[in-house]
């Protein structure tokens, strides 16, 4: 990155950031401990400082450790939230440097290489670091080396620096297991009597790889800055969200209107650069007692066009109570999806994108899912030829393919008197008297054993095509496994 | 039937009614219904009427919803044809709203609508009943009973899957 100047690399590891995140919003005196479901029974997952001097340690049996330490407190980790935490701590220390990574789930890394001088050298910006923690509540260990490995080594046995170009003073008296290997290999290393960073270095390299194979050394030469190791910085994810402050209270809808307008631009410039396009919106407008409005926006299809977005909000803004006015807009996109540009073609219609809006102004009043469309599905059971799909996420699809004729409608059964495999010459049905003129079929079809359902359990059925001399064409079907005639559909 | 306007079919047949004039307008339609309602729609039966893939439904709550949608659709002219399942009777207002927005959209929207309980403001009102037929088993009977720009009159019809084709067949044929 800096060609001829020393790559310099902090790593701040924090040994207990579950436990300082809770404590930081509730303060215990005492022994505290985080508790985790692990390997079928509640472990320790995090302890504080007054907890580790009771002789508890981190994954021991929580019922143990109430046997130790009856004032133990816990509460069960919550390790969404901890990563969560760790990236809020990641954008904070961009403060310090542009080039922040992750270390592991406890720890940063950062590259301050050229950027020392900004808060008067290293020794000044580890100071401001350190203060900086230790108000915010976290228990940090810092290290700073040449490389990664050598920053990782020194914050993790304890804190220390290593000056620029000459890594073995710092690192060379530290134990082996500051370099980054599984426990297994640390303790063979320490059987063999390799117990120090200097010692291993010089130790003949050909047996150490050939017992220990490649990685033991690879991680030595990384601390030690003989093998190159790359940093890589998260990027900052696309944030779709604009605001309007306004100087003055507006409340009429025109008004509104005009502003949500003018933050649509704004975002759907931003998603014109992101090739995306926002599939639910919200509004929130805030009101000048300080109280929230909020109109939600679900599309039928991404979109990123601000005149028809536009267009689709008047419903939403219309229903707003604006009280004593409103006097900041915010809109967010809280779903996006990726809408990449296309070639408009000269013979395309815009049907397509006028039925979609369509969806969108019924689905803000019925509910998007409400608005179906039909798709093949391969099962003989009539109820289940066909899927019922939300039409604003699928695509129409063709094959529909009838072997035998199907009724147009279909009803749940309703039961006929009626004996005999045969179908009844004489049937009431729906308070009508009907004679059976023809009769076509019959179709058997066997219930799908691999799937539970209930309308099945009278087994198999043998399905007629029945024409009525009243003019009813009905679907009827007859149950041998358990006598039965029942009507289920009615033909055009 | 005339577009931009609102029809009415009642009847046995009236699913049927209503399948024949999606089929015969080949284009997209839009079929809007109570969700309470215990018959529903198969498209896999319909695929002899019409293309499956051009249908779309919307569940409405009820009937106030269901109409609200059937006039969002009819005056936005996407759909140019849409077919509303009515279970009470329509009211003058609501009945000339949903003209109003066919004429808007230039679409055309058809009501089914339970026997008897028709509204003024539809432009035409049919009746379909399936008859017997020995030789063939699509033979209907559609009454025009209600026309308010020309006379009533019936037809018996029968319709051809494999063309999509309607065939008006002469009553003395009988």
């Amino acid at each position: 990155m800096f060609a001829g100047r020393p790559r310099r690399v902090v790593c701040i590891w924090f040994p207990r950031l579950a436990s300082d995140r809770v404590l930081r919003a509730c303060p215990v005196d005492g022994p505290f401990a985080l508790t985790l479901m692990q390997q079928n029974t509640t472990r320790l997952y995090c302890l504080n400082a007054a907890a580790q001097g009771q002789g508890l340690q981190r994954g021991m049996p929580y019922s143990d450790a109430r046997a130790f330490c009856p004032d133990l407190q816990s509460q069960p980790a919550d390790t969404a939230a901890e990563e969560r935490f760790q990236l809020v701590l990641r954008r904070w220390a961009t403060r310090y440097s542009p080039w922040v990574g992750l270390e592991g789930h406890d720890g940063l890394v950062l590259d301050i290489s050229g950027v020392a001088h900004l808060f008067g050298g290293e020794a000044g910006l580890l100071a401001d670091m350190r203060q900086r923690l230790m108000r915010a509540g976290l228990f940090a260990q810092i290290g700073l080396g040449d490389t990664r490995g050598a920053a990782w080594a020194l914050a993790h046995a304890g804190e220390g620096q290593a000056a620029p170009g000459d890594p073995l003073t710092a690192l060379g008296e530290l134990p082996v297991s500051a370099l980054r290997l599984d426990e297994k290999t640390v303790i063979a290393l320490q059987r063999l009597g390799l117990r120090t960073i200097a010692a291993l270095d010089a130790a003949a390299r050909a047996p150490l790889t050939r017992r220990f194979g490649p990685d033991l050394l690879l991680r030595l030469d990384q601390a030690l800055g003989r093998q190159p190791e790359e940093l890589s910085p998260m990027a900052e994810p696309p944030h779709y969200g604009v605001r309007m402050t306004l100087p003055e209270p507006i409340g009429l809808t025109d008004d509104v209107m005009a502003g949500t307008e003018r933050l649509l631009r704004q975002l759907c410039t931003k998603l014109k650069a992101q090739e995306a396009g926002a599939r639910e919106l919200m509004l929130t407008l805030r009101r000048v007692d300080q109280g929230n409005q909020q109109v939600e926006l679900r599309l039928a299809a991404a979109l990123r066009d601000p005149d028809r977005i536009i267009s689709l909000f008047e419903r939403g803004i219309s229903g707003v109570d604006a009280g004593f006015g409103i006097d900041q807009l915010r809109l967010q996109a809280t779903r996006v999806e990726p809408l990449p540009v296309q070639q408009i073609s000269h013979v395309s219609s815009d049907r397509a994108d006028q039925v979609d809006d369509l969806i969108s102004r019924i689905g803000a009043r019925i509910g998007l899912e409400n608005i179906q469309r039909f798709l093949p599905a391969d099962s003989h059971i009539p109820e289940r030829s066909f899927i019922v799909a939300p039409a604003a996420y699928s695509k129409p699809e063709g094959g529909w393919a009838a072997p035998r004729p199907r009724p147009l409608s279909l009803f749940p059964p309703e039961p006929i008197a009626g004996s005999g495999s045969r179908p009844p010459k004489r049937f009431r049905w729906r308070r009508m008297s009907l004679s059976t003129a023809r009769a076509t079929g019959p179709e058997r079809i066997l219930p799908e054993w691999w799937l539970q359902d209930d309308n099945w359990r009278g087994g198999l059925r043998d399905y007629w095509h029945v024409e009525t001399r009243q003019g009813w064409r009905l679907w009827l079907f007859y149950t041998p496994q358990n006598p039965g005639w029942f009507v289920q559909g009615q033909f055009a | 039937m005339r577009k931009g306007r609102v029809h009415e079919v009642c009847g046995p047949s009236a699913f049927g009614f209503a399948a024949v004039v999606a089929g015969l307008a080949g284009t997209r339609f839009l079929w809007v219904r109570e969700s309470w309602q215990g018959s529903v729609l198969n498209p896999v039966g319909g695929g002899a009427f019409f293309d499956p893939a051009m249908l779309l439904v919307a569940q409405a709550k009820d009937q106030l919803d269901a109409l609200a949608v059937t006039e969002e659709a009819l005056r936005d002219g996407s759909m140019p044809v849409v077919i509303v399942e009515l279970s009470q009777p329509l009211s003058l207002k609501a009945g000339r709203r949903l003209q109003l927005a066919a004429k808007a959209g230039r679409s055309t929207g058809l009501c089914i609508i339970p026997e008897g309980m028709g509204s003024n403001a539809a432009e035409t009102r049919w009746h379909s009943t399936p008859i017997y037929d020995p030789k063939d088993s699509t033979l209907n009977c559609w009454k025009l009973i209600k026309n308010k720009t020309g006379t009533n009159g019936a037809w018996n019809v029968r319709w051809q899957a494999a063309s999509r084709r309607l065939h008006m067949v002469s009553p003395a044929g009988e």
